[in-house]
């Protein structure tokens, strides 16, 4: 695959702008998952996994392809993503239905601070109800967490896609398994 | 559970993580053996850690790639320039080098101070260079923002730069030339560079 993805990004950056639509297809639904998960937001995961995708044809020139482009196109969409969850909190659009619930939106949630009671956390669909637990955790956990267990990236690839040292990896998933299970067993 | 060293917390992080090695792997074995907290502890990261996992796959919404193509930037020259930018990088330079010498050429063509080439027997006389009847001069004359009246002979090339070339009489055994515009100047100051330099291989 590597082989292919390379003979596409040579072809674009030929001027060839459609051998990128290989690229996308092969990438977008890793991609756009990763999004999903960081944001917990179907609009903004697309519009943040298309501009990863719009970033990565703008700098291909810079992408040394003696690496693994995928790594390379991980780390352009989480550091956006991260810039997307800095720069607005709360993570929730206030007139979102909350899953698994009747008509209850996020204007009814407004002074519990990010944390649903826990008797509507309850009622949750299992699936809705992991994307709520994953997008409690505080970002720098979260980003680890998705990696490690949605994209199931090794240790190593997670450290270089977060540009950060194997150590702070391994501690920060550390941590974030036990910020999880707290959240779990708190109900 | 508070009782328990650090470090078998440690351990178990390191059991998920799949690389613990074989004696803090027989450590944490006894010590969960013994402790039921801790298999407690145990067991509810690795029921989160199946919670995690259980998330369903997502996949990106149809369209999803044809949206991307749209929003690329249309600029393909924008691309294509850069590239062969990149690609040649001597030529690009040589241009470069290029427009800073005729910019630092038509700089000196702006020079509006009269100047003449020192020569014996030539009479300056305000902005116009005279040679006198009777007289000869040898060599070459370049006379830059004046004007040349030749009225003797001259053994040599005779230039002049923004002025006049006036004669009646006159004997002038090399080339005359009048430079005004901008152009002829570069193309003169190209062909002295490239005589002198001629003349240094020589």
């Amino acid at each position: 695959m590597d082989a292919l993805v390379n003979k596409r990004i040579k072809q674009v950056l030929k001027g060839d702008q459609n051998a990128f639509s290989d690229i996308v297809n092969l990438y977008q639904h890793k991609l756009y998952q990763i999004c999903y998960r960081m944001l917990g937001n179907k609009h903004e995961a697309e519009d943040i996994a298309q501009e990863a995708f719009v970033r990565a044809y703008i700098n291909l020139h810079s992408f040394d392809q003696k690496r693994k482009f995928s790594t390379w196109l991980y780390r352009i969409a989480t550091n956006l993503c991260i810039d997307r969850i800095r720069k607005k909190k709360p993570d929730y659009y206030l007139d979102a239905e909350i899953a698994g619930t009747d008509g209850l939106d996020m204007y009814s949630q407004l002074s519990s601070d990010d944390k649903l009671p826990d008797d509507v956390v309850e009622q949750m669909e299992l699936q809705d109800r992991i994307q709520y637990e994953i997008s409690r955790l505080p970002d720098k956990y979260r980003s680890v967490i998705v990696l490690k267990y949605i994209e199931e990236l090794s240790l190593q690839e997670i450290s270089d896609i977060l540009d950060m040292p194997l150590g702070t990896v391994k501690t920060r998933i550390h941590r974030g398994r036990e910020a999880l299970r707290k959240q779990l067993n708190n109900l | 559970m508070s009782t328990c060293p650090q470090h078998i917390v440690d351990y178990m992080h390191e059991y998920l993580d799949g690389d613990i090695s074989r004696d803090h792997e027989q450590q944490l074995k006894k010590h969960l053996n013994n402790c039921s907290s801790c298999r407690q502890h145990m067991h509810e990261l690795s029921d989160t850690v199946a919670f995690v996992i259980s998330a369903a796959h997502i996949t990106a919404p149809p369209h999803f790639e044809s949206e991307v193509m749209k929003r690329l930037p249309k600029g393909k020259n924008r691309v294509g320039i850069q590239n062969w930018f990149r690609r040649h990088p001597i030529l690009v330079a040589a241009c470069v080098f290029l427009l800073f010498m005729s910019a630092s050429l038509v700089g000196s063509y702006q020079n509006n101070e009269f100047s003449v080439t020192k020569q014996p027997n030539l009479i300056v006389d305000g902005q116009t260079v005279i040679v006198p009847e009777g007289e000869v001069v040898k060599g070459d004359i370049v006379v830059k923002n004046g004007d040349i009246i030749i009225e003797g002979e001259v053994d040599g090339n005779v230039t002049v730069i923004n002025g006049q070339y006036m004669a009646s009489t006159a004997v002038v055994t090399g080339e005359i030339e009048e430079i005004d515009e901008i152009f002829e100047w570069l193309w003169y100051e190209l062909k002295s560079i490239g005589n002198n330099f001629i003349g240094l291989i020589q």
